[in-house]
């Protein structure tokens, strides 16, 4: 699966941003489209088949988990990775929540970017500082012990310390040496609260997305 | 309950909006008094505006450009359904009871009275739910029809006509008790007669009115948000892009404004408002953007689990933390810190984190007050506690903890 240069497509309706983004990474990714609206970028990303989207949380057309939806009908493989300059927790979850495999902001530097992408690509989630608390803030809650086969609506004792450090910006393989793990097993965990985040129906987190007007 | 009337006087006056409710239902047993008055207020109460929490320009903006997923909006009826029908029927009860011992009001009066007010509530009803809908922008442009029923569709149509039907039904009883049922139909088709004279006159008239209100509403809302963004850029963007030019020689002083500006914008545009300095986050963020200026670092700031209110040991806090930053934006060489805050039930921890060049803990001078004083000095005198890992080329990790008594929860998210 694994390929030597990753094929990306940008979507993001600002012209200026996708050159910048085109000259930062232009060595390390092969970037074989663009887009700047919700039907463009749908119809370019079936079209080029990339490893990876760069996709605007914000765009015109219905935002970019209107673009995570519509194009997993038809390719429920492609992989995305969302980035923005907005903060608003209901946009970063509503994104994730559409089927985004992780968010970071644009002011990541370039080296990291790469590195998102190429994880995103293996088929890892990518959960910046920002994501992690608020995933921390979703969850939150005793286990109530009646809920305890609940297994989608709660975080393990382990993936809750995993989301901790990484909220206190460790990077993956700081969080494997903190915790004495592999960064395989880092990695794991991070997925398996990405799926939970994605699938869980729990009341706590329906509530919370909803006082921020998620839902 | 038809018009909520009822719960807006409960919350005005302070009470459960049941013993209102009741008021009006025993009200209306002593000759329809407590209807009169209900339907009085009605009119006379100005409309609540809807309580939606403001959200930051920027968001507002994305969500009228179609650029975010709208959200599907999930209200639950109110859950007093039962209790209202309950005491309706209560009322209903004692007011065929009084009728029937001969107390009331003759029935020739009252049940064209009844048939009526249900009429009247409909449509008013109506005018309240497109009243509403004009507030939430959500109404079409359809004039005057769309005035009547502002957004609801069939359903509002379906009130609107019903209503109708139940005035004119009563006013019909009423004519056939009172002069007997053969003048009702000359009467009727006179009214009709006259009411469609009157449409046409007057119908091509209101509608113009009304179309030129909207356009006139909607182009002084437009020009009033353009005044505000104009002085918000002028004040902002404006300013830093003079000093931009001022200094393009300076690539550090130019880095700075640019992320001061970026900083402000965003701040503008996508954060809750919360005044600076009044909990532990605004607090740790503004000591951040005072840090990010003066060092020419990034400084991110998480928080986790209920805000806390400042007093003075969160203020302890806040000063040992910005000691722990400045530190990390001095001397570690890093140009990121991380700085991630935690609540749970009383304690809060704070947590600073740099990936720079570390030192090794046990050899701090006794001349480096900074980290001995204003760190772990500072927050032991306060009854609190702070470690400090790190280790030369692994970067530095302050943890502050508190119990901060007397928590005030001020925000619960």
């Amino acid at each position: 699966m694994m390929k030597s240069v990753l094929d990306v497509v940008v979507v993001d309706d600002h012209q200026m941003f996708r050159t910048g983004v085109r000259s930062e990474l232009g060595g390390s990714v092969n970037i074989v489209g663009e887009a700047e609206d919700v039907e463009s970028a749908v119809e370019t990303i079936l079209e080029t088949e990339p490893d990876v989207v760069l996709l605007d949380v914000h765009l015109p057309g219905g935002g970019g988990a209107e673009v995570v939806r519509r194009v997993h009908q038809r390719a429920p493989d492609r992989k995305f990775l969302a980035l923005s300059v907005s903060d608003a927790a209901e946009d970063v979850i509503g994104v994730i929540r559409a089927g985004a495999r992780g968010y970071v902001t644009k002011n990541i530097t370039g080296s990291e970017l790469v590195d998102a992408i190429r994880r995103v690509a293996d088929g890892d989630a990518v959960f910046s500082p920002r994501l992690a608390g608020f995933v921390l803030d979703a969850f939150a809650g005793t286990i109530e012990v009646a809920q305890v086969d609940e297994d989608l609506d709660r975080l393990t004792e382990r993936e809750r310390e995993v989301m901790r450090l990484i909220a206190r910006g460790y990077a993956y393989k700081e969080v494997a040496k903190e915790l004495f793990i592999s960064i395989k097993t880092v990695e794991t965990h991070v997925s398996s609260v990405l799926r939970k985040l994605q699938l869980s129906s729990r009341h706590e987190l329906t509530r919370w997305a909803s006082d921020r007007r998620l839902i | 309950m038809a018009g909520g009337v009822a719960a807006g006087l409960a919350e005005h006056l302070g009470l459960d909006v049941f013993w209102v409710r009741l008021a009006f239902v025993a009200g209306s047993w002593f000759n329809g008094a407590g209807v009169i008055v209900y339907v009085a207020l009605w009119r006379l109460l100005p409309q609540g505006e809807p309580t939606d929490p403001e959200q930051p320009a920027g968001l507002v903006s994305a969500t009228r450009r179609g650029l975010r997923t709208p959200r599907r909006s999930s209200r639950l009826p109110g859950g007093d359904l039962g209790q209202t029908i309950a005491l309706a029927v209560l009322g209903l009860g004692v007011l065929l009871l009084q009728q029937h011992l001969g107390w009331g009001l003759a029935s020739s009066v009252l049940w064209p009275l009844m048939i009526a007010v249900a009429g009247l509530a409909l449509l008013w009803r109506q005018a309240d739910e497109a009243q509403r809908q004009r507030w939430a922008g959500t109404s079409p442009d359809v004039p005057i029809l769309g005035l009547l029923l502002g957004g609801g569709g069939w359903a509002a149509l379906i009130r609107l006509v019903l209503g109708a039907v139940l005035m004119a039904m009563a006013l019909a009883v009423f004519v056939a008790q009172s002069q007997g049922v053969d003048t009702l139909v000359p009467l009727a088709a006179g009214t009709v007669l006259a009411l469609l004279g009157l449409g046409l006159l007057l119908g091509p008239w209101i509608h113009r009115l009304s179309r030129d209100l909207a356009a006139e509403r909607r182009e002084r809302i437009r020009s009033q948000e353009r005044a505000d963004m104009a002085a918000h850029l002028h004040d902002s963007v404006l300013q830093t892009l003079a000093l931009l030019q001022r200094h393009a020689g300076d690539a550090r002083t130019v880095a700075r404004l640019a992320r001061r500006q970026e900083r402000e914008l965003r701040d503008w545009l996508y954060a809750d408002a919360e005044p600076d300095g009044a909990t532990l986050r605004a607090a740790l963020k503004s000591v951040a953007s005072e840090i990010e200026d003066v060092h020419d670092v990034t400084v991110e700031v998480v928080g986790v689990g209920g805000d806390v209110a400042m007093n003075d040991d969160v203020a302890t806090m806040v000063r040992a933390a910005r000691e722990a930053m400045v530190n990390a934006a001095k001397h570690s060489g890093a140009g990121h810190v991380d700085v991630y805050t935690e609540t749970v039930g009383s304690s809060v921890e704070v947590f600073v984190r740099d990936r720079g060049s570390g030192f090794d803990p046990d050899a701090i001078a006794d001349g480096r007050l900074g980290v001995r004083e204003s760190i772990l000095g500072r927050m032991e005198r306060h009854g609190g506690t702070a470690a400090i890992r790190s280790g030369p080329g692994e970067g530095t990790e302050v943890r502050i903890a508190m119990t901060v008594a007397d928590r005030d929860e001020e925000s619960d998210r």
